[in-house]
């Protein structure tokens, strides 16, 4: 269990830190204050701990940080902030898309890849892009609508 | 005192890191049954997490790079560490028949589990795990696809049939490693198809069943069908399979097989699905099946 000096480029910005083998992405990114990667069911069902790695959506509760050593890490935090919201969260806050908003940054996360895979994704592509994210608000209607009409938005710019 | 199961990593393990399929094995038999390979961790680091599972080494093999992609020579060859999402994207563009005949494949890979396991999960780690759940062995099964085993010093092949022992358990010795899995060269005029009853779409297969028919004019010439989630292991139906071959297929056939291979079949009660439920809709799916498969061969 001897720790190891691990690189995480997370948003853009490079991290040394020691980790334990037994310490998964999420864990790590939180204790860098990266709170706005969420625990949510720590199995893979929920998706709320959605972070992008090397251009893929990956559950970072069943990533062991190790494994991402020197690897690219987008987070919800790192594609836009209140002052200058990414379009997929402004869409997210004009549908009204968020209610408890603990599943809203892996649903982002996910969406994200969606749409830098398929800028003009088909309904189903969408829902099958989200379907690993659970919201128990179930305001699933106003979360394709604000991803729907982010696309629009990107790619009308 | 708190439960010690709350989905955390608690567990206190080496890693290891190989970067040659010889480092991995040299690692197994080093460390024998206290190490377990990790590939895409999806399966292994929720036992981990659960404590079902607490190797004392972790070995990754994400850096064998002999361990990964898709090969076409005669047989198909995937490498263990090739992910879900990448035998997707492989099965449903690049093939041509005879190989275009494993549509099962696909179709067992497009239903499995999301988008985040899809990418990170990988064919090799579904089958070492055994879950009598496992999506991809039962389309293998029909495709009579044969497993790779390697150890630092001997390397054996054996028909995947063979691999999975109970759940969990499957052939391999401490010190092996699943490398690759080979599909044989389909028969012409053969094709395949795959259903999956779950709750919910990314869910764990409350039963799920898998055929290949290969016909000759209005006769089927041969036949596979393999279930899942009905037995210790991923199963083939043989007497279903048997009173197939030769007859000239029709709907009235179909159904009768459904019920045939629904008889051959062990499921238990859980918290997924009742005994009764998972005979009553192998039957139903099997049928389904051979009929998707049949149409398909035309």
């Amino acid at each position: 269990m001897t720790p190891k000096l691990v690189k995480l480029n997370v948003n853009g910005r490079a991290h040394h830190t020691a980790l334990a083998p037994n310490t998964t992405l999420l864990h790590a990114l939180r204790d860098l204050g990266y709170t706005d990667v969420k625990s949510g069911c720590e199995k893979g069902d929920c998706g709320a701990c959605g972070v992008i790695v090397n251009g893929a959506v990956v559950n970072s509760c069943l990533l062991l940080a190790w494994l991402a050593d020197n690897q690219e890490i987008i987070t919800v935090a790192g594609l836009g902030a209140a002052a200058k919201p990414h379009p997929l969260q402004q869409a997210f806050v004009d549908f009204g898309a968020a209610q408890c908003g603990f599943c809203t940054p892996g649903m982002i996360m996910s969406a994200k890849a969606l749409l830098d895979e398929y800028p003009h994704p088909t309904d189903e592509q969408m829902r099958e892009a989200l379907s690993g994210n659970l919201c128990r608000c179930t305001g699933y209607t106003r979360i394709f609508e604000a991803v729907q009409n982010a696309a629009h938005e990107i790619t009308s710019d | 005192m708190l439960p010690t199961n709350t989905h955390i990593l608690f567990h206190e393990f080496d890693y290891h890191a190989p970067t040659t399929l010889y480092e991995a094995t040299e690692l197994l038999a080093q460390y024998g049954d206290s190490a377990r390979p990790i590939a895409g961790g999806t399966d292994l680091l929720v036992q981990m997490k659960m404590e079902r599972r607490q190797p004392a080494h972790v070995i990754s093999l994400a850096r064998v790079n002999a361990l990964q992609g898709i090969a076409l020579n005669g047989d198909l060859t995937i490498g263990a560490t090739t992910s879900i999402r990448d035998l997707h994207q492989y099965l449903t563009s690049k093939l041509q028949p005879p190989f275009a005949s494993l549509q099962s494949l696909g179709e067992a890979c497009n239903g499995f589990s999301t988008i985040q396991i899809m990418r990170m999960a990988t064919l090799g780690g579904n089958l070492c795990n055994a879950s009598p759940a496992s999506d991809s062995a039962p389309p293998l099964l029909t495709f009579d696809a044969r497993v790779t085993l390697k150890s630092k010093t001997f390397e054996r092949v054996m028909a995947l049939e063979h691999f999975f022992i109970a759940p969990g358990k499957t052939a391999l010795q401490a010190d092996e490693l699943l490398t690759h899995i080979r599909i044989p060269r389909p028969p012409h005029q053969s094709a395949s198809a795959f259903i999956k009853i779950a709750r919910v779409a990314a869910d764990i297969s409350q039963v799920c069943a898998a055929v290949r028919l290969t016909r000759d004019g209005n006769l089927i010439h041969d036949a596979r069908i393999a279930l899942g989630s009905v037995a210790p292991t991923p199963v083939r139906a043989a007497a279903a399979e048997r009173e197939l071959i030769g007859q000239t297929f029709s709907a009235a056939l179909a159904e009768k097989i459904g019920k045939r291979a629904a008889q051959e079949i062990q499921p238990i009660s859980d918290i997924r699905a009742t005994r009764a439920y998972r005979q009553h809709i192998a039957a139903v799916i099997v049928r389904d099946a051979l009929l998707r498969a049949w149409e398909r061969t035309q």
